[in-house]
């Protein structure tokens, strides 16, 4: 059964390069997600102090992750335009990439 | 506390369902494909799904549950905002396109196609059944608990209400009319909080918002009697007799001094105030003796500094207990890692052309859901202070809120909370008819159906859930929402995430390994979820003490489990044959 698929053999590559991209952006928002959560289980007193005179820790964190994911999400779009539009990803993928046999049970 | 049943708000809200219902039959005249009733042609554009993402995703709890939290409780509701949109995250540098890569219209097509296994194709369908329904469960007693208020029926009139309209749009043109149905609905959504967060912050802080100081601080008691009379105060409930609204500020900053109100302010000049000033909550009690169940409702005087940091409603984190501490972390996990597993968001990613699509609309996704979490602190925050809420209901803080602000408002906020419900179980009951339809009947039984039958065969198990899930809506109306919530995406992270994710990334993964690896993440978070001490207090009313799981969160053990019987059963068995990456 043919693999059901709208990706072209050349996808390939730029797939793998903006997955790539992906998890580096993905490692980083699980630190900071996790360093809230840190902060929360183990330094709650910090989340009362006012780092900008105004609001709390506990909300400019919280805001901070929620803008820390549009940027992120901004970043890796703006990435992988330019992993997809460069030259080195348009020369062929590897071999034997459609048309995978698969047993049936 | 009982409501003017508004008519202003029946019109709007029938003009909702009547359009939508309308939409949904004109978009079905088409004739349909199966691609059509379950992908919607793969034609729809990047942005409208994109919003679609936050109609679907978008659903009572967020909306009314975290405002409604946060009005009552203070910080702890954001924090389900970040950790539901946190989960968006996973969503798009994970899972966007390789599940668009490799499926064709249902999640277990994503997961099986690589191995074509029966053993895959059940056990996924199964996990999205079962994550589904307990989804639908929380949407439909929520929308029960909307209508009675607002319309005067009763409670079973509004989850049959839900469920007929559903049905009539999935059943009429499938994914087509759904996506639209979401993307109506998440634009309304988005833009009415934001003028509702205008209009809170040109309101500021009011020092006791709408009402006398002397009455407004005494306790109230709300009593249940045996025969089901309802007492305030030892005196029948009635439309002049009934339960004060509640939530005010007792006093302002220094900055402030002299003043009652401190005029319009900005986004974080609003939550600096908040935070200096002195805040009237209210907590309840019950206690139950021969006259019946009384609910006493007494008001706190808390700082908002105490009111803007983590503690108020997870209690635990402020004892101290390990266990308590784990059960936090243990939900922060489920949250981040729920989202991208639930069935209804990732058939939403056969709706686009292609990977460059599936990541566009998840980004314009991210940036729509973000600035709606940023509203819920505000609608909760301006909710709290603004002298009208329910003490009896924290569901309705959120039009409660827009009441005192216009009637209008009111009952636009009220018919758009209902339309949050029907963009929401859409999406559940295509996600479970695909897995009834597409999963077991076609592919799991081998029952060869022409495109025509498979349509039909979606629309039949699409009336079945819709009944089913009228049926749970009613039987389940007195339960806490948000628990249940909490179940679907837990259930839905250890099932469906540890599979999707050593597929995408660990080449040695074999379909016995994913089979068993979604077999056991559902089964051990749902025996986790029915041994736990929330399900013994609440569901069975057992004591607490009884229960033999350490924490009531499961996602914290069986998300990892997951992964780990992946790659033990994986290892066990043959080595997959040569497969794409």
């Amino acid at each position: 059964m043919l693999l059901m698929s709208n990706s072209k053999p050349n996808d390939l590559n730029q797939s793998s390069a903006s997955a790539r991209i992906g998890l580096v952006l993905f490692v980083i928002y699980v630190l900071l997600y996790a360093g809230l959560i840190g902060i929360v289980l183990f330094r709650p007193e910090l989340l009362s102090t006012r780092p900008f005179g105004g609001v709390n820790l506990a909300i400019a964190y919280g805001m901070g992750l929620i803008g820390a994911a549009f940027l992120l999400a901004i970043v890796y779009m703006i990435a992988c335009r330019i992993v997809e539009g460069s030259p080195a990803s348009r020369q062929a993928a590897s071999p034997g990439v459609v048309g995978k046999k698969q047993h049936r049970d | 506390m009982l409501y003017e049943t508004s008519p202003l708000a029946i019109a709007i809200f029938s003009v909702f369902v009547l359009s939508v219902i309308g939409l949904s039959f004109f978009l079905g005249r088409k004739g349909q494909s199966a691609q059509g009733y379950y992908a919607a042609h793969g034609e729809i554009h990047w942005f409208v799904n994109g919003i679609a993402f936050a109609g679907d995703y978008l659903s009572a709890a967020s909306f009314l549950g975290i405002c409604g939290m946060i009005a009552f409780y203070g910080y702890d509701g954001f924090l389900y905002s970040i950790g539901f949109l946190a989960g968006w995250v996973v969503a798009l540098f994970v899972i966007a396109e390789p599940i668009k890569r490799l499926g064709k219209f249902t999640f277990a097509d994503a997961l099986d196609s690589q191995f074509n296994s029966p053993g895959i194709k059940l056990a996924v369908a199964t996990s999205t059944l079962v994550i589904s329904i307990f989804y639908l469960i929380p949407q439909m007693v929520g929308a029960g608990d909307l209508i009675s208020p607002l319309l005067g029926l009763p409670h079973t009139a509004g989850v049959v209400l839900v469920g007929v309209v559903v049905t009539l749009i999935v059943v009429t043109a499938g994914m087509v009319s759904t996506t639209w149905v979401q993307f109506i609905k998440g634009s309304l959504l988005v833009f009415f909080c934001g003028v509702l967060t205008v209009m809170i912050l040109n309101r500021g802080l009011i020092v006791n918002a709408g009402g006398d100081a002397a009455v407004e601080l005494k306790p109230q008691v709300k009593t249940v009697c045996p025969d089901g009379t309802r007492l305030i105060d030892g005196e029948p409930q009635s439309k002049t007799h009934d339960l004060r609204p509640v939530g005010t500020i007792k006093s302002l900053p220094a900055r402030y001094a002299g003043q009652a109100s401190t005029g319009p302010l900005g986004p974080l000049a609003y939550l600096a105030a908040i935070e200096d000033s002195t805040i009237v909550t209210w907590s309840s009690k019950k206690h139950t003796d021969a006259q019946g169940v009384h609910t006493t409702y007494s008001p706190v005087e808390r700082s908002g500094k105490d009111l803007l940091k983590p503690g108020g409603y997870f209690k635990g984190l402020t004892t101290g207990t390990l266990s308590d501490k784990l059960d936090f972390a243990s939900l922060m996990l489920a949250l981040f890692c729920g989202t991208a597993s639930l069935p209804h968001i990732l058939i939403r990613y056969y709706t686009v052309k292609d990977q460059a699509a599936a990541r566009k609309s998840t980004v314009v996704g991210i940036a729509v859901i973000g600035a709606f979490y940023v509203l819920t602190l505000y609608l909760g925050l301006g909710a709290m202070v603004s002298g009208a809420l329910d003490p009896t209901s924290s569901n309705m803080a959120a039009p409660l809120l827009a009441k005192t602000f216009s009637t209008t408002l009111f009952a636009i906020i009220s018919a758009i909370a209902f339309t949050t419900v029907l963009g929401t179980v859409s999406g559940l009951i295509m996600a479970g008819s695909g897995a009834v339809a597409h999963d077991l009947v076609e592919n799991y039984f081998q029952i060869p159906l022409s495109d025509h039958e498979k349509v039909r065969c979606g629309k039949i198990a699409a009336v079945g859930l819709g009944i089913v899930a009228m049926v749970l809506g009613v039987a389940f109306r007195n339960f806490n929402v948000s628990f249940l919530v909490g179940w679907a995406f837990n259930i839905a992270a250890s099932a469906n995430l540890p599979a999707l994710v050593m597929l995408l990334f660990w080449p040695r993964t074999t379909k016995q390994g994913i089979t068993a690896a979604v077999s056991v993440g559902m089964f051990s978070s749902l025996t986790w979820i029915l041994l736990s001490a929330d399900t013994f207090e609440k569901v069975y009313g057992w004591s607490r003490e009884a229960s033999i799981v350490p924490f009531s969160q499961p996602g914290l053990v069986t998300i990892p489990l997951g992964f780990l019987v992946l790659i033990v059963v994986s290892f066990l068995s043959p080595r997959p044959t040569q497969r794409t990456g």
